[in-house]
């Protein structure tokens, strides 16, 4: 019976995808440490590309520019989303289906067709500079939506009795929402930015379209590197990325199934 | 008596018109979307109308003459592939995550969790660094040509990179978690007991499996692959890295006339194309997994 178990295909089977999955990055990172220039055989041991990357000024430009776009747009889609959230959660009013699924539009619209229409928006109609601002903007937009879903989620979890207390207790209604509403939204809201930033921060296709000559981020950079040819630099590069995502979705994961 | 202050009178104005208050919270929401979102794509589709301009940019001349140039041998190429691509992709991700997401759905409570949380992690992180990852692995002196050489089966690379095989491993590889996660939901949703009773009443495991499991967590199936194809459709950078210049795909025409070809009304009107294509498979999903339940299905 016990070794029936072990051998069940469909677990075999669930083990492959799972190796499938995280293979590719497991190449990724052994290779960000090989001590060759131009092949994946393996030569030895070395920090040298990672020390590398952190004596190149331009990747700390990139890296510079990929977290001041990546903040502001956390910032900026979590209080918009968080309000959006508590609107649709807490009040009846015509048109919300309408509204709900023009929200839904920007997390199914290809990348791509966003990067383009925004381009030429900021080109041609606003005639704009392309630069952080026009990155950052563009970045709030298609934030704004999974901010709403996440912090939505915790608030169709939240206890009502205490906002009614809050209220029969004399709090007027702005006092209740920040008193009793946001800190019970806290962990909703913390997770939400986490992963607005980590979004933002990994975002490639509509930054291509929107940045200028001085906001190249860390994954246009990479991208052009790649395009390059490939470097053991790219792999150092794309394993701090990937761990430190890593650790920001894992944050984000905890908070999200705390008391929900 | 004290004059009400000024935030009491402003409540109090909130409280007497409702709709006032509803659209003051809404409103920033409504003002960036607005204006950074679905303003922009209208722009884009007037831009499809019009004449193109010499250095990039447009003329004010409306014109029907770039929708016509689809149904040319090379872009009805580019838009069969992307088509056929992104089907396959949904069909080979449908068997591959059906079983994966029956697993971790069916397994102890403890381990449950880690499970759907490795699948979750891919899923928000960057899609360019795990397309990349495979061009490492891929490329003629990549890790599959060298173990290869190094074991003697090969004298000569295989070349396995730029191709439509590689785009649809990539997608594969990129989407799984896409998958995964809707079919997870409605898998687990499932009643073991109304299994059981299939098996009592006779039912062969196969047979359950078609008239019981499968209608049961129909909203999963067609959310997942709803999921899958949509971004497929659109896809830019896995047909970029791994299919190059050969096998492109309509993300890589859009790129290409912003890009070098400097056609800004044809780009405007492939990525329409594009648009069209995700909101009749949207209206399409809607309609067979039934209203407002199947947005909920999705998110």
């Amino acid at each position: 019976m016990r070794i029936a178990k072990y051998f069940n295909p469909l677990t075999w089977f669930t083990c492959l995808c799972y190796f499938f999955l995280y293979i590719p990055l497991c190449v990724l990172t052994v290779f960000s440490f090989n001590d060759s220039r131009f092949s994946v055989v393996w030569k030895g041991f070395t920090w040298d590309w990672y020390v590398k990357l952190v004596k190149d000024p331009q990747i700390i430009d990139c890296l510079y520019n990929s977290i001041v776009i990546a903040l502001a747009a956390m910032v900026l889609s979590t209080i918009i989303g968080t309000l959006t959230a508590y609107g649709l959660y807490r009040y009846r009013f015509r048109g919300k289906m309408i509204f709900d699924g023009i929200l839904f539009l920007p997390i199914v619209t290809p990348e791509i067709v966003v990067g383009i229409s925004l381009l030429i928006f900021y080109t041609s109609i606003l005639q704009m500079q392309l630069g952080l601002y026009t990155v950052i903007i563009a970045h709030t937009a298609f934030d704004i939506p999974f901010v709403m879903l996440i912090v939505r989620a915790r608030l169709q979890g939240m206890d009502r009795a205490l906002e009614e207390a809050a209220m029969d207790l004399g709090a007027d209604e702005l006092t209740t929402f920040f008193k009793v509403t946001i800190p019970q939204l806290m962990p909703g809201i913390i997770a939400a930015a986490l992963l607005a930033f980590t979004l933002s921060f990994d975002d490639f296709v509509i930054t291509f379209f929107v940045a200028g000559i001085g906001s190249t981020t860390l994954p246009l950079k990479i991208y052009s590197m790649v395009k390059l040819g490939v470097s053991p630099k790219i792999n150092a590069l794309s394993a701090l990325i990937i761990l430190f995502s890593m650790i920001l979705i894992t944050v984000a994961d905890r908070l999200q199934r705390r008391a929900a | 008596m004290e004059k009400p202050s000024l935030r009491t009178r402003i409540l109090k104005f909130f409280h007497r018109h409702n709709n006032a208050k509803v659209f003051g919270i809404l409103s920033p929401c409504i003002f960036w979307i607005g204006i950074f979102f679905l303003l922009p794509l209208v722009i884009m589709a007037i831009y499809s109308f019009l004449e193109r301009g010499l250095y990039g940019g447009v003329n004010w001349v409306f014109t029907w003459e770039h929708y016509p140039r689809f149904i040319s041998p090379i872009y009805l190429k580019i838009l069969l592939r992307t088509f056929r691509l992104s089907f396959m992709a949904t069909i080979a991700l449908l068997l591959i995550g059906y079983p994966m997401a029956y697993k971790i759905a069916r397994a102890p409570k403890r381990w449950r969790s880690i499970l759907l949380f490795l699948v979750i992690l891919p899923f928000w992180t960057s899609d360019l660094i795990r397309t990349y990852a495979w061009m490492l692995i891929l490329r003629d002196t990549g890790l599959i040509n060298n173990v290869l050489q190094f074991l003697h089966i090969i004298k000569e690379p295989i070349p396995l990179l730029y191709n439509e095989g590689a785009i649809l491993l990539g997608l594969i590889y990129v989407y799984l978690p896409f998958m995964v996660l809707p079919l997870y939901a409605s898998i687990e949703k499932l009643d073991p007991s109304l299994l059981e009773a299939a098996e009592d009443l006779g039912a062969t495991p196969l047979w359950r499996f078609l008239k019981v499991t499968v209608p049961l967590t129909k909203s999963g199936i067609l959310a997942g692959s709803l999921l899958v194809f949509i971004p497929s459709v659109g896809v830019y950078v896995v047909s970029d890295l791994l299919g190059g210049a050969k096998a492109m795909m309509i993300g890589n025409l859009v790129k290409l006339q912003f890009g070098m070809a400097r056609n800004w009304p044809f780009g405007s009107a492939a990525s329409f194309v594009l648009m069209t294509v995700v909101l009749f498979a949207v209206f399409a999903y809607l309609k067979f997994a039934g209203g407002k339940e199947a947005l909920e299905e999705v998110r």
